[in-house]
């Protein structure tokens, strides 16, 4: 006989067939994924939160009986049936129930659930983002031991001398046993008790330094008991603080389309922080013809009606970096998406903004302008749109803005080019 | 004596001291033969991972295992079904799996039920005997991985997935139910298949590959196509109710390795046959052998109460069989009908009643029921075992009725009970259910013209009106003609009658 402990043994055997059954229900998975990318705050899109995919269709055929014809079958625990007695047939399909049961198809639909990596694949793949970059976004991020109490296991080198004391004080202490120095004492009142030839008393004496003795022995000074560990916990290195802004035109040319190229925009740079800063804060500032900070539902799902002054969102991000995040303080991020619509009596303004504050306090300024499909709508466009030619004026080499137009996902990532690539450099 | 152990907690020594007193048991005491054992340890993670790969320890790779493995860890999490204690491989040395989180009584009762239950039946149960081979299989298992994996590499993987997907659509048409296989080694299944790749690359010509339908035979044309057809009509034999077996042989389309990986499918088919067809036996034994040596450890005080009382506890949770009123029935259970009919084989051979002798002369009474049982389960499968030793005792206990399921009628008909009249019907009836081959469909081909369109004719013959289930036929017979590569038909003929039903063919041109 032979034992073998395979507890060891490398684990995720099975992935291989799970990848293949990802492959097979690839679309199922992919209108999972993109159905929670609609259901998750931009904050959440890297959380370890499972995705629930639902399959169906990948049934696994073979030559069975159906359920009707005549047949014969045994059950147990008869009641009251006796021969020729009959039962009326369950009203839902023919058969006892445990053949309907098998032959069913119920049994290839079930849900099962994306991890996080397998989302972020997928989530990734739809931006079309480069190898590298899919990489360093997965990493987790380092992390450096930090205390975090106290444990009863642990190595030698951790072991809490003081912890480990003090309970032993308070287990002597409860269990009352007794001081070296009362033993002490008896032991010189024995000694003098006999020397003054007091036999009764130097008797009891003596009894009471037995019981001494051996509540002594049974009660240890150091009990395993006692032993306290130190406790560390992996957490991850701060590096720093960052804010994000999310800038996105709300007016009603804005379409869902648009929006949901708004967000997996924003959601792309903010895992992109996620990564570099230890804390990264979100601003949502929407505008139509006025701006106003707003939290992350309203940001994305609420519908309001006007024209559109770009200069009215980037004078509110102005007064919130003023008012809550100081320049000196903050590593500061800007992320706008419009659909380049601006009045041109705003133009002014807005490259009076830009110059005179934010391009001077942000690290990176990120516009994206979204459209509708077809693809080649960009290439065969002669005119472009009004705020797309204001910011490109103030393009210039070292200014830390970038532009970029998409129609679907897999363009967003331009965008960031810059941002990703100086990454790597540093 | 001092017991084994005490408390739930298990180590290796344990396990070792345990097994060891089992093994004094089970080959001294009870006289069982068993292949060598070897005990895996294993996470539950790890045990979900052998669910998915059917219980095997090595298996390829395929999307329908992802499904299983996905499907089983969200009943698992969610506590819808807990895992088995153990899984026992058919090979040799045994291979049992038991699970970390099982209690000391548990790895006892794990040890006792797989290592030497089931063991003792895979190695002396005639069908094991003849159909598997115990100590090839975990060679051969690890041969198909690899060459899996290859084909993979070679072709792609959709590709295998196309060929395993129709493999798996056929497994149960894929085993041989009468004929003895000729086995061969690792080494000759090596050799094989290099040899049919050597003689694929010496005999590659990159001509071919211009001709339009790369088909060789139909360069040849006129007098000789017909002589190579004919040649080939007289070869195959019909009819054949092994369809993997069939199309492996005499598919006109198939490459060398897909008709290997089609191989690999059916020898695994046939691997699992003897296990499709002994589940009440195998369960029964083990449950059994289980029962004694537990019961055995403690009569010889090696266990304490507590340690005992646990295992009953565990035991009768599984040979538990709720009756058919009962929210929690799902079918007759395996384990609970073999125990109680061994259980009364062996009251039978103890202290037989007038009723046992007249009911099984041959035993009744002669004193010896360890030789009675490992006859029984050496000679026997679950149909004929059940026809020759369920006996009215047993019935009576289960108050078994028969009931008859006749299509179009509005109620079941109850046509025997555990009464004088009814024991000989309702045993029959049971035997008839676990009849492997009354389960499975009969799907035969039984017309191949070579000479014409190359029209493969499947005939399902039906018995008492169980006709196929449709949409799953339709899929299974596309599978089939991907596989033939020209058209294919299925009719379904009833088998008492001989005539066939216009609503059940099914045309693939």
């Amino acid at each position: 006989m032979n034992i073998i402990d395979r507890r060891l043994n490398p684990k995720g055997k099975s992935l291989p067939n799970r990848q293949r059954l990802l492959r097979r229900v690839k679309a199922q998975v992919r209108e999972a994924v993109a159905q929670s990318i609609a259901g998750r705050r931009i904050s959440e899109v890297d959380a370890d939160k499972a995705v629930p995919v639902p399959v169906h269709g990948i049934g696994e055929p073979s030559f069975r009986k159906g359920a009707d014809g005549n047949r014969e079958f045994v059950l147990p625990g008869n009641q009251k049936f006796i021969k020729g007695d009959r039962i009326p047939k369950p009203p839902s399909g023919g058969g006892g129930g445990h053949e309907a049961a098998d032959s069913g198809s119920g049994e290839d639909d079930f849900t099962f659930s994306l991890s996080r990596k397998e989302f972020l694949d997928i989530f990734f793949d739809d931006l079309e983002l480069p190898d590298m970059v899919k990489r360093r976004l997965k990493e987790s991020t380092a992390t450096v031991p930090a205390r975090a109490g106290y444990t009863v296991s642990g190595a030698p080198q951790a072991l809490d001398v003081l912890r480990t004391m003090r309970n032993g004080l308070a287990r002597r202490l409860a269990l009352r046993r007794p001081r070296q120095e009362d033993l002490a004492e008896l032991e010189t009142s024995l000694a003098e008790a006999e020397a003054a030839g007091d036999i009764v008393a130097a008797a009891m004496l003596a009894q009471k330094i037995e019981a001494f003795r051996r509540r002594l022995r049974l009660i240890p000074w150091i009990d395993p008991v006692d032993v306290r560990y130190r406790r560390f916990e992996q957490r991850p290195v701060p590096i720093a603080q960052a804010v994000m802004f999310c800038l996105m035109d709300v007016s009603g040319s804005m379409n869902e389309h648009m929006k949901d190229l708004a967000k997996r925009f924003f959601m792309l740079l903010y895992l992109f922080l996620d990564r570099r800063y230890k804390a990264v804060d979100i601003v949502f500032i929407r505008h139509t013809h006025e701006a106003q900070e707003v939290d992350e539902d309203t940001f994305f799902h609420s519908r309001e009606t006007g024209g559109t002054v770009v200069s009215s969102a980037l004078q509110v991000a102005i007064d919130v970096i003023d008012e809550r995040y100081p320049v000196d303080a903050w590593n500061i991020y800007i992320a706008q998406a419009s659909d380049g619509d601006n009045l041109t009596s705003d133009r002014g303004r807005v490259i009076d903004a830009m110059t005179r504050k934010l391009l001077q306090a942000c690290q990176y300024f990120a516009y994206l302008e979204v459209d509708d499909p077809p693809a080649d709508v960009w290439e065969g466009r002669s005119t472009t749109s009004e705020l797309w030619r204001t910011y490109q004026e103030l393009q210039r080499p070292g200014t830390p803005l970038a532009l970029r137009r998409a129609t679907a996902a897999g363009q967003i990532f331009g965008v960031f080019h810059e941002l990703f690539s100086r990454d790597a450099v540093s | 004596m001092p017991f084994l152990y005490q408390g739930p907690e298990w180590n290796f020594d344990k396990l070792k001291r345990v097994h060891d007193a089992i093994e004094k048991i089970a080959l001294g005491e009870m006289g069982l033969e068993t292949y060598p054992i070897q005990i895996e340890v294993i996470t539950a993670e790890q045990m979900l991972d052998a669910y998915a790969s059917i219980g095997l320890p090595i298996l390829y790779r395929h999307w329908s295992f992802g499904k299983r493995f996905a499907r089983d860890e969200v009943l698992y999490r969610k506590g819808y079904q807990g895992l088995a204690y153990e899984i026992v491989i058919n090979s040799d040395p045994c291979i049992c799996y038991v699970m970390e989180e099982n209690s000391m009584t548990m790895q006892a009762l794990v040890l006792a039920h797989a290592a030497y239950g089931h063991n003792h039946f895979f190695k002396n149960n005639h069908l094991f005997r003849q159909w598997t081979d115990a100590a090839g299989i975990l060679d051969y298992l690890a041969f198909a991985r690899d060459f899996v994996a290859n084909c993979e590499d070679r072709y792609g993987i959709d590709a295998v997935e196309r060929v395993l997907d129709a493999g798996h659509a056929l497994q149960t048409q894929g085993v041989n139910r009468y004929t003895r296989r000729q086995k061969r080694s690792l080494a000759e299944e090596l050799a094989r298949e290099k040899e049919r790749r050597h003689y694929a690359e010496t005999t590659w010509n990159p001509l071919w590959t211009t001709v339009p339908g790369l088909d060789m035979e139909s360069e040849l044309g006129g007098t000789a196509q017909l002589a190579v057809d004919e040649e080939r009509a007289r070869a195959i034999e019909l009819p054949e109710e092994n369809l993997l077996y069939f199309l492996e042989k005499n598919s006109p389309v198939l490459h060398g390795w897909e008709r290997e990986i089609l191989r690999i499918v059916r020898v695994l088919s046939q691997y699992f046959y003897p296990q499709r067809q002994t589940k009440v036996m195998n369960e029964g034994c083990a449950t059994f052998v289980h029962y004694k040596i537990m019961t055995r450890l403690h009569e010889k005080s090696l266990i304490d109460d507590g340690a005992f009382l646990e295992f009953l506890h565990s035991h009768t949770s599984v040979v538990q069989q709720p009756d058919f009123t009962d929210k929690r029935y799902g079918g007759i259970n395996p384990y609970a009908l073999g125990f109680a009919v061994m259980r009364d084989i062996e009251r039978v051979c103890v202290e037989p009643t007038e009723e046992d002798i007249k009911w099984f002369p041959d035993f009744a009474g002669n004193g010896d029921p360890m030789g009675t049982l490992k006859e029984m389960w050496a000679d026997y499968r679950d149909e004929s075992f059940l026809l020759q030793f369920l006996g009215p005792k047993v019935i009576r206990d289960f108050r078994m009725l028969r009931l008859r399921d006749a299509s179009g009628e509005p109620y079941f008909e109850v046509t025997a009970i555990h009464d004088e009249q009814g024991y000989r019907d309702v045993r029959g009836a049971l035997a008839e259910e676990f009849e492997s081959a009354r389960l499975d469909p009969e799907i035969q081909v039984v017309e191949v013209d070579l000479l014409g369109d190359r029209r493969l004719t499947l005939e399902h013959r039906v018995h008492e009106g169980q006709r196929l289930d449709r949409s799953s036929a339709g899929k299974t017979l596309q599978h089939i003609r991907a596989l033939w590569g020209y058209p294919v038909r299925l009719c379904e003929v009833d088998a008492a009658t001989g005539e066939s039903f216009p609503s059940g063919e099914i045309d693939l041109p």
